[in-house]
């Protein structure tokens, strides 16, 4: 394989609406990016996580069950590598810098264009 | 009690929510208040409870129409009722969430939750409830602020 030839990245997304699940899947278009898996919760996404080893990750904070800075801890925890990028409509500093000081990569607030998502992850993939 | 710079909040985020998601502006009516405890409901409701600082709800309620519309816009193609609970949940928490840009972090927010086809079950906590009508294309919808 080529140096410049870059290995595919498995993309997890995480938000309790199936909406916002399915417009990140349909929108994001890192070719590098492979969607493996979505999870409503944060006990969901753990669960799923442990199964498909995702390499990033976008995250909603407010959720049912488990809440995603909870949620992103635990992430870390079973994988120090992994990227998380915080989406979420919880616009206030102190929980951007809350959710990046828990182990998150980056942070963005909902609502988002399809351009915002795109630029935030590849902005989190520029640090892969 | 709200103040007009936190009702003006409310209004940037609904606004915003519209312009960035449906890439379409909405207007917005005069806000008016409620004092009967009864500030009404569309079809869908999406409500978020507030606590901290800060008591009371938050919702966004609106028709069938109008969700479907803007379903659409996002290049949604499922414009089932479960994906048209979800958006009018997600609108709610979306402006809710936007709102702890000036309110910040004691301004804690629930997770929604939506109320379908039984406008009746639609309650305010408090008598007095601050109305924000939304027009977007040909739709109304209301954003009701009930805070202590």
């Amino acid at each position: 394989m080529g140096a410049d030839v870059k290995a595919s990245l498995k993309l997890m997304i995480v938000d309790d609406s199936n909406i916002i699940r399915r417009r990140i899947e349909r929108s994001q278009q890192i070719a590098r990016l492979e969607v493996v898996g979505a999870a409503s919760n944060g006990r969901e996404a753990v669960e799923l996580f442990r199964r498909t080893r995702p390499d990033v990750v976008t995250m909603d904070l407010t959720m049912p069950e488990m809440d995603g800075v909870e949620c992103v801890q635990k992430l870390v925890a079973i994988n120090s590598n992994v990227l998380i990028l915080v989406v979420s409509a919880l616009a206030d500093k102190a929980t951007a810098v809350d959710a990046i000081e828990k182990g998150a990569n980056g942070f963005l607030c909902k609502p988002f264009t399809d351009r915002q998502l795109n630029d935030a992850l590849a902005e989190l993939l520029s640090e892969a | 009690m709200l103040k007009e710079a936190e009702i003006r909040t409310f209004i940037e985020g609904a606004t915003n929510y519209f312009e960035v998601s449906a890439q379409q502006s909405a207007t917005v009516g005069s806000p008016y208040l409620v004092t009967d405890g009864n500030p009404g409901a569309y079809e869908y409701t999406g409500v978020i409870g507030i606590s901290g600082t800060r008591k009371g709800i938050v919702y966004f309620t609106a028709p069938r129409g109008m969700l479907t519309v803007l379903l659409m816009r996002m290049q949604e193609t499922d414009t089932s009722d479960d994906n048209i609970k979800d958006l009018v949940g997600e609108v709610a928490n979306t402006i809710s969430g936007n709102a702890r840009r000036d309110f910040g972090k004691s301004f804690v927010i629930s997770v929604p939750v939506v109320i379908a086809h039984d406008t009746d079950k639609v309650t305010a906590p408090h008598r007095r409830s601050y109305v924000i009508p939304i027009n977007w294309r040909t739709h109304s919808a209301k954003l009701v602020v009930c805070l202590e």
